[in-house]
This record gives structure tokens, sequence and C-alpha cells, in this order.
């Protein structure tokens, strides 16, 4: 095979790209990854693990205010926000160092630079014409460089952006993106979070936790508007305890900036109300990255700003197809990993089974802890189905009370004819590790009896899990 | 090491093919990338290479074989310096699946899900998947795997779990094949048989053998489906064997026409006509009174022998379908009295006003497609039941008798037999018995 030849190409070195291409190699595929300013994608970069290094430090910090309770000292303590951050970007480098090592062991050839199919089979790369954070970036060292290539399968998997609503256009300086979000020169007294997603409730819960005034505006009647609602209700009281104004059901219609102040008009419910804060952050959502990549030349067919795919990550057109946040929701790290795994095995002939999107849990990092997986209440009583309804608060479970979380909830969500786990719905201390038992359960079709054979370790803040499917039978024990 | 070439999948849904052909034999030398067979799928033929160098050390499937699961060894590869001795040494733990053909050059135009001819895949241990196992019969001891989910939903449904193919890791059984297995497929075990719901292939998988738009689909009404559950049963617990026999009917016909001619009217009409196939129920059931081991339903628990000789008779209903009225203790009716009787059974069963109680149960069955000129065939027995008669048209032939052709009036009745109840021998005499009835017809009416 020519060196500019491959079996597989992947454009993108996010958590799908990567994934996908470490996969392939496992397979036997000569496999390339081109990827233009990070190893790792938003994920490793300016996602997932570097918010989750600042949370961190968030968490930490708010543990210092609770020390008394703890029976501690620590009546003198702060925060210097550039190391922080510095400790975020020092965990983001590690990634991606990381992703570096990992091709390297598996013989998997990065390309860097902006990659545009030319037709089915081939891909022309340029090279990088801007970062993140303004220049271009170099790519590690040993990756091929600017030319064409070519190759059987390509992947696109150039991830996604954040979305920019009108009137509400990120400037960099006073309306940010996660990106400025996440790299603050300094800190903002004062914070306007437009949008009450994953991201939004993130960096709220993190600037809130060290002291900055923030309004959540969600346009929608509930916050984190694809939880359970009862959940989304129990995280919105427990954000207003901490001292988070939240508006829901409004719009951001204006914005005025001032030297360094933004004033935003919102509209709520046909009132205007104004909101002066230092900073605003936009995050009001992302999009998929399907411009400029040849899609339209090759003709693959898109839809509202997505790469429409099977469920196996293949696209209309032979040979080319898409997998993570380009490929469409849930656009979460974990997802575009698996549809990687799928997409190669599928072009390997190995048996797979398409993505179930009510198998994939969401996990959200802020203060209380949600995550949740399959149905919600509401979703699976439009779908008609009976259910059995179980809940058990964090107050009834002995580990909580000695971790002092006692302010949390695990609610799950049965269909009442078959038993089948329908739905599980969490919020609380570490519930983002606790999901994980509900997810096994789901996809191993498990009904409520054998979660109820199952021993689950005491004291741990699982049992609060196993109590609940014991609630939606009438059996809870502490309670 | 020896290495075990694995039968490959063409598709991510196949689960097993046909080995049509090997091209090479034992003791050939291979490399990687020779062509060392030819399987066959629902869909296409296609070539397997080899994806390492060696000598075909031994077959494992012959050619011919059908429905050879995904993954399970097809031959054995020797490297340089083996030979047959490690074959019963073969280990399971380098499996290489055979590279599935070259599909790279011929950019495949249809929406099938492409297969790469990839370099093998590194040698490092990979699994043998189980092979999918076959549905099996409600066999005793079998153990079937099936996700807990799955269960629940089978047995609210009555659906039999070991009679479906599970798409879950390791051929278990998930949710998804049971609810595809559709509710009343499998429908419990009903007196002397398994239970039975089994999908030979997942709906949406023949759907996509048609171009959409190239057909409708017509909802199954219940008799189409308890036609199809029953029919599907019985091929599959009842042991069948069958055995046809010509009659000579002249003298029947004959005597049917005496007996219609005595026929009191009522209007100007006949109150009664004796029909061809009344008088053969009658032969029949007067056959099986003279062998009360074929009256008779199997049970697990014992043979019922059955006092009463009740004939279902098979009626087509006008615009699809049948269902079989049943004459009651047609030993010992009297033919007009029989004749009437079917005649008001087989004209409300093509209405659709049967009872209950008027079709169900049964110990034998006649089909009769006489009057569609049909010259033979074989009937499906219908548990209970143990045998049923396949009527075929009576018709001139010319027929040996002495050392001289004769023209005599013949049909071919066909016996199928359910080997758990009637043994070929029994059979055998059930149809002489018969004969002697149909050609000698007096003993109808005495
Ligand atoms: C602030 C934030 C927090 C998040 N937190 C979480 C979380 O906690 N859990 C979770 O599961 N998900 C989280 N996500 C979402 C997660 O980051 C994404 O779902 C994930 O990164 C998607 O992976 P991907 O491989 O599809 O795309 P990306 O990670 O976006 O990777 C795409 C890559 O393609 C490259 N690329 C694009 N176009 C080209 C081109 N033409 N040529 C070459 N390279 C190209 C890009 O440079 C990028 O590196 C978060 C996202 C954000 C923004």
């Amino acid at each position: 095979m020519a060196d500019n030849t491959f079996d597989i190409i992947i454009i993108g070195g996010g958590p799908g790209g990567y994934v996908a291409a470490i996969r392939a190699a496992q397979l036997g595929f000569k496999t390339a990854v081109v990827e233009r300013e990070h190893l790792g994608g938003i994920c490793s970069n300016w996602g997932c693990i570097p918010t989750k290094a600042l949370l961190r430090s968030a968490e930490i910090f708010t543990y210092f205010g609770h020390a008394k309770d703890y029976g501690l000292m620590a009546e003198k303590f702060g925060f210097d926000i550039a190391a922080i951050i510095k400790r975020s970007r020092g965990i983001a480098g590690q990634m991606n160092s990381g992703v570096q090592f990992l091709f390297k062991k598996n013989k998997i050839t990065t390309i860097w630079g902006d990659a545009k199919i030319t037709k089915p089979g081939e891909i022309a790369v340029t090279a990088p014409t801007k970062g993140v954070l303004g220049p271009p970036v170099e790519g590690p060292k040993g990756a091929l460089g600017a030319g064409t290539y070519k190759a059987a399968h390509i992947i696109v998997a150039t991830g996604a952006r954040p979305r920019v609503l009108p009137g509400l256009e990120p400037d960099k300086k006073q309306v940010w993106t996660y990106f400025e979000a996440m790299n603050p020169d300094k800190f903002p007294k004062s914070l306007l979070v437009v949008g009450s997603g994953a991201i939004g409730v993130e960096f709220a819960s993190f600037y809130r936790a060290l002291g900055a005034e923030v309004t959540i505006v969600e346009l929608l009647p509930q916050i984190l508007p694809v939880e359970d609602a009862e959940i989304a209700a129990f995280a919105r009281k427990q954000f207003e305890k901490q001292g988070i104004k939240i508006i829901t059901g409004a719009k951001v219609t204006k914005l005025d900036k001032k030297a360094d102040s933004v004033t935003a008009t919102i509209d709520v419910g046909g009132k205007a109300e104004m909101i002066t804060a230092e900073k605003v952050i936009s995050a009001v959502g992302v999009v998929g990255n399907i411009e400029n990549i040849g899609l339209e030349a090759a003709g693959v067919k898109t839809d509202k700003g997505i790469v429409v795919t099977d469920g196996y990550g293949r696209t209309n057109v032979k040979g080319i197809y898409a997998i993570g946040d380009v490929a469409g929701p849930p656009m979460l790290a974990h997802k575009a990993e698996h549809e990687g795994v799928t997409t190669v095995e599928m072009i390997k002939g190995l048996k797979v089974h398409a993505l179930d999107k009510a198998k994939v849990p969401g996990c959200t990092y802020c203060n209380p802890q949600i995550a949740s997986v399959g149905l919600t209440e509401t979703k699976a009583k439009e779908q008609g189905r009976q259910v059995k309804i179980g809940r058990f608060p964090f107050i009834g479970n002995g580990k909580a009370i000695a971790l002092g979380e006692p302010e949390g909830l695990c609610k799950t969500i049965f269909d009442a004819k078959t038993g089948e786990l329908l739905g599980a719905h969490l919020a609380g201390a570490e519930v983002t590790e606790l999901i994980q038992g509900f997810v096994v359960a789901m996809n191993c079709e498990t009904t409520e009896e054998e979660l109820m054979h199952t021993i689950f370790p005491h004291p741990t803040l699982s049992e609060t899990m196993k109590e609940s499917v014991l609630d939606a039978y009438g059996r809870v024990l502490n309670m | 090491m020896p290495i075990n070439i694995l039968m490959p999948a063409l598709s991510p849904t196949m689960e097993q093919g046909n080995l049509v052909k090997w091209l090479k034999k034992e003791g050939d030398k291979v490399k990687a990338g020779d062509v060392i067979a030819e399987i066959e799928t629902d869909k296409a033929t296609m070539e397997v290479e080899a994806v390492d160098e060696g000598t075909l050390g031994k077959i494992l499937v012959a050619e011919g074989t059908n429905d050879v699961a995904v993954n399970k060894p097809i031959a054995v590869l020797f490297e340089e310096g083996e030979d047959a001795s490690a074959v019963s040494a073969a280990p399971a733990e380098q499996p290489k699946t055979a590279a599935a053909p070259e599909a790279k050059k011929e950019e495949p135009k249809k929406e099938e899900p492409k297969v790469e001819a990839a370099k093998a895949e590194p040698a490092k241990p990979a699994p043998v998947a189980a092979p999918v196992p076959a549905p099996k019969a409600n066999g005793a001891g079998v153990k079937v795997f099936a996700s807990p989910l799955a269960r629940r939903i089978a047995k609210e449904r009555g659906v039999n779990l070991s009679a479906i193919a599970g798409s879950g890791p390791h051929g278990r059984i998930v949710k998804k094949d049971v609810e595809s297995a559709r509710p009343g497929a499998g429908a419990p075990a009903a007196a002397g048989g398994g239970a039975f719901g089994l999908p030979l292939m997942p709906d949406d998988q023949i759907r996509a053998l048609f171009e959409p738009g190239s057909y409708d689909v017509v909802p199954h009404d219940g008799m189409r489906r308890t036609i199809a559950t029953r029919m599907q049963q019985s091929m599959i617990v009842v042991p069948h064997f069958f055995l046809a026999v010509d009659f000579e009917v002249d003298a029947l016909l004959k005597l049917r026409e005496e007996m219609n001619s005595y026929a009191p009217k009522e209007d100007g009409k006949p109150v009664w006509r004796v029909s061809v196939n009344d008088l053969i129920v009658k032969a029949f059931a007067l056959t099986l009174k003279k062998h009360p081991n074929a009256n008779a339903s199997w049970t697990e628990g014992g043979m019922l022998r059955h006092h009463n000789v009740d004939i279902g008779i098979a009626v087509a209903i006008p615009g699809g379908g049948l269902i079989t009225p049943i004459l009651r203790n047609a030993q010992d009716k009297p033919l007009p009295e029989l004749a009437q009787e079917s005649s008001n059974l087989a004209k409300r069963a093509r209405d659709k006003k049967l009872k209950p109680h008027e079709y169900q149960g049964g110990t034998a069955a006649i089909s009769n497609l006489g009057m569609y000129g049909v010259k033979h065939f074989t009937a499906i027995v219908n548990p209970p039941h143990s045998t049923i008669l396949a009527v075929a048209a009576s018709e001139k032939r010319p027929v040996v008798v002495g050392d001289k052709i004769e023209i005599r009036t013949m049909m071919t009745a066909t016996l199928s037999c359910d080997h758990r109840v009637v043994d070929g021998a029994d059979a055998a005499n059930i149809m002489q018995t018969l004969k002697g009835f149909v050609e000698k017809p007096v003993g109808l009416v005495m």
C-alpha cells in the first residue's frame, strides 16, 4: 500500500475519532487520523476533562467553607484563579499527549492539517490556518502534513462547536463561549449564563462556588431540559440555595455592552427584565462541524447541522461514515467513542448492534451532580407505558450522612408489566459514578427482580439505587 | 501452531452461511489472499480468502454444508513443519476469521455493509464466538440463554424461548428477539406437542430483500396466524411419514349412484346426497375403528386411545384459509346422516359460522383435493390427530388386471402419520384395510 493510502482515514482526533482509530488498528486496518489542532478533541482539551479539573477545585474550595462541619479548621483559605486554570490546562495537555502515546503504540498515522473530502475514497489535507487560541498549533512529531490521501473508508469525526444565537454573538471578551469560560484572564465578579444544559450549569456551579454572582437564563420552563422534571426541580432548589439566580421561560433579547459590564434585556413571559453582569456565557448548545469538509460535494446528506447516519455510522454515501457529535445527539464523549468502535467493527464485518440512544447515560458535574439513563417519567408516560416509580432520598442513606451529603435523590422507572428498567435519574454526591450500575442492568436486560437480588455493599451511596428499586415495588427498607 | 480458519461474516447481520465449495484440497499450499472456499448467504455467494500462509491441513466442514455458524472453525491451516498430528491439539486460541472477499475493487453500489479485506488481525487470542445456537425444539435439558427481561416477556406472551434464536452476545436471547417472535407465534405447549414461534428471519430482514413499494403488507388475521402456528408446530414436532396407495373406485362410484337414487325427496329435491368424500370418510372411520392404536393422540403422559373415530374434514374458506369441522362418531353414523351432517358443517365452515366445539379435537382428518384434479399430494398432520388422509382425484387409468390392461377409475390416497403414534407397518395395514372398504364398498352400508 502506498504511503498516502490507508484502509481507514478518520477526520478528527476527538474521542470519537481516536477511539475508532485504536479499534481499527486492533482489527488490522492501516489507519490514519487527521487532526488540525488537538489530539483528544474537545473532550480532552476544551470539554469533559478540563471542566472536571476546574470543578474539582471548586468542590474542594466548597469543602473548605464547610470545614467546621467536619470538626476541621480552615479559617484562612482562598483561591488563585490562574493556578486553577493552570492545573486544568495541564491536565488537558496530559490527556493530549496520552492520545499521542496511544497512536504510537497502535501504529496509527497522524496527519496534521485541515482535511476535506475531495471524493469518496480521497481527502486533501492543507496546513492548519488557526487554533482555538489564535495561531495554528504545531502537530506532534512524526505526523504527516499537507497532501492528498486515499482510503476506502473515510470516517468523519469533526465534532461540534458552540451554537451562535443572533444578538448573542460571542466576542471572546465579554460574551464568552466555553473556550473563554474555561480560560479567563481574571475571575469575573458576576456572570450571566444563557442556557441551562450541562455546559451552562457546570460553569454556573464552578463560578458560584468560587463566589461569583451567577444568573442562569433558560428559555424552557425547566432547567436541565433533557433531565427528568423531578430531578431538574430538585437541582434547581439546590442551585438556588447556593445563591444562583435562575430565570426559566425567559429569553435574552438584547445585550448592551459597556466597558466592563454587559446588560442583558430578558423577556420573561412578555415582561422585560434587565440583568447586568461582568461577563456573559453563551451556552445555548452546539452545532456539528459539517462545513468545509467536502460533504456537499460528495453528496453526503446532512440535516439541521448534523450528518445523517443509520445507527451504524453509515452515511448515504458509500465509504463515508460519521460518528460523534457531528453525527448528532446525544453529544457526549462516550457516545462518540461507542459509535467509533461500532462503525469500525461494522466495516470489518463483525456482528454489531445499532446505537440504542435510550441506553446512553448522561452525566452533569454541577453541584449536586446529575446522572441519568433511559426514559424520563414524562417520556415513559408519553409512550403509553404503565410505570412503577421508585424514589429514595440520600437522607435515608448512612454513607451520604457520614459524607455530609444528605441532599440527593435516586429515582427509578420500571415498566409495570414487564419489570423492564426504563429509566434511572439521580442527583447528589458522586451520582455520576453510580449511574453505570443502572446502565449495566439495562444492557443486560435485568428486571427489578435481579436488581433486588443483587447485594449492594454497605455503606455506600449505591445502596440508594437498590432502595429506589425496592421503593418502586413498595418494599423500601430504610425510609 | 495450527491456525483455525473460521467461518467469516460477510455482513453485520450474517449469523450463518452455507459452505458451497472448497477450492483447495487438504494438503494444498495456500498463500495469504488465495481464494480457498466459496460461501453463500441468503444474499450472495462470496469467496473466502486465506489470511495466512501455510498448508490446508484439515477441512472440518465439508463442502455443501448449510447453515454453518459464523466463527465456527471450518478448516485448520498448518504453518511450516506442522502436520495432521497437530490437529487434535489444534487450539481454539488462535482463530482467524477468514478474510472476506476483496471488496475494494468492486466498489459495490448496493447499500450492503461492505466487508473489508483487511490484513490478518494481529495474532492476539480472540475468543472463538460460540456458534449461534440453532433453534432447538422443546427438548428437555436444553439450556436456553436469555436475558431476564426476555424471559419475563416470553412468559407473559407465551413464547417458547427454546424455539427462538438469540441475537445477543453468544447467541443470548434478548428482549428484541422475543418481541419479534410475535405474540401467539409461540403458543404455549398444546396437547401432543411442544410450543413454537420460530421466526426464520426477522421481519425487517425479509422486507429488506424486496424493493420498498414493490409489495403490500397484509395484516394476518387470526385464522392465518393459527394455521401458520399449528402447521409450523406440527412440521417441527411431529415426525411425519407418508404412504400412498391407489384405489379402484368404480364400485364405490356405483354404490354412490345407487344410494343417491334412493334418497327421499322434498319439494322434488333429494334430502341428502352422498359424496365420494362421505364414502371415504366412512371408509376411513371404519378402518380406524379396526386399528384402534392409530385412532390415538400422543401426549407426554401416555397415548390417548380414543373410543370414537372423529374425523376432521378440511374445508377451504372462500377468500383464503381453511378449517376442519369434525364429523364425530363417523364409524357409527349411517351414510345418509353422515352426508347431511358433512354438507351442513361444510357450508357453515365456509360462512365462518362454526362453533369451537365443531372444529376442535378430532382423532384423524381427511383433506380432499380431488375436485381440483390433483393427482397426488401429502398433508400435514394436525395434532391431536395422528393421521391425515390426502385424497386426490378419481380418474380413468389403464390398469393391469390379470394379464390384461383394462380401464378402471382410480384414485391415489396418501396417509400422513405421526410416527410417535403409528409405525410404518401399522400404516401399511391401515391402508390395506382402507383399500378393502373402498374397493368392496358394501361394507360401508352394512
Ligand atoms: C465544556 C464542555 C464540557 C463537556 N463535558 C462533557 C462531559 O462531561 N461528558 C461528556 O460525555 N461529554 C462532554 N462534553 C461533550 C464532549 O466534549 C463531546 O461530545 C466530544 O468531544 C465529542 O467527540 P467527537 O470526537 O465527536 O468530537 P470532538 O471532540 O469535537 O473532536 C473533533 C475533532 O476534529 C477536529 N477537526 C474538525 N474538523 C476537522 C478538519 N476538517 N480537519 C481536521 N480535523 C478536524 C477538531 O479539531 C477536533 O479535535 C463537553 C463539551 C464541552 C464543550
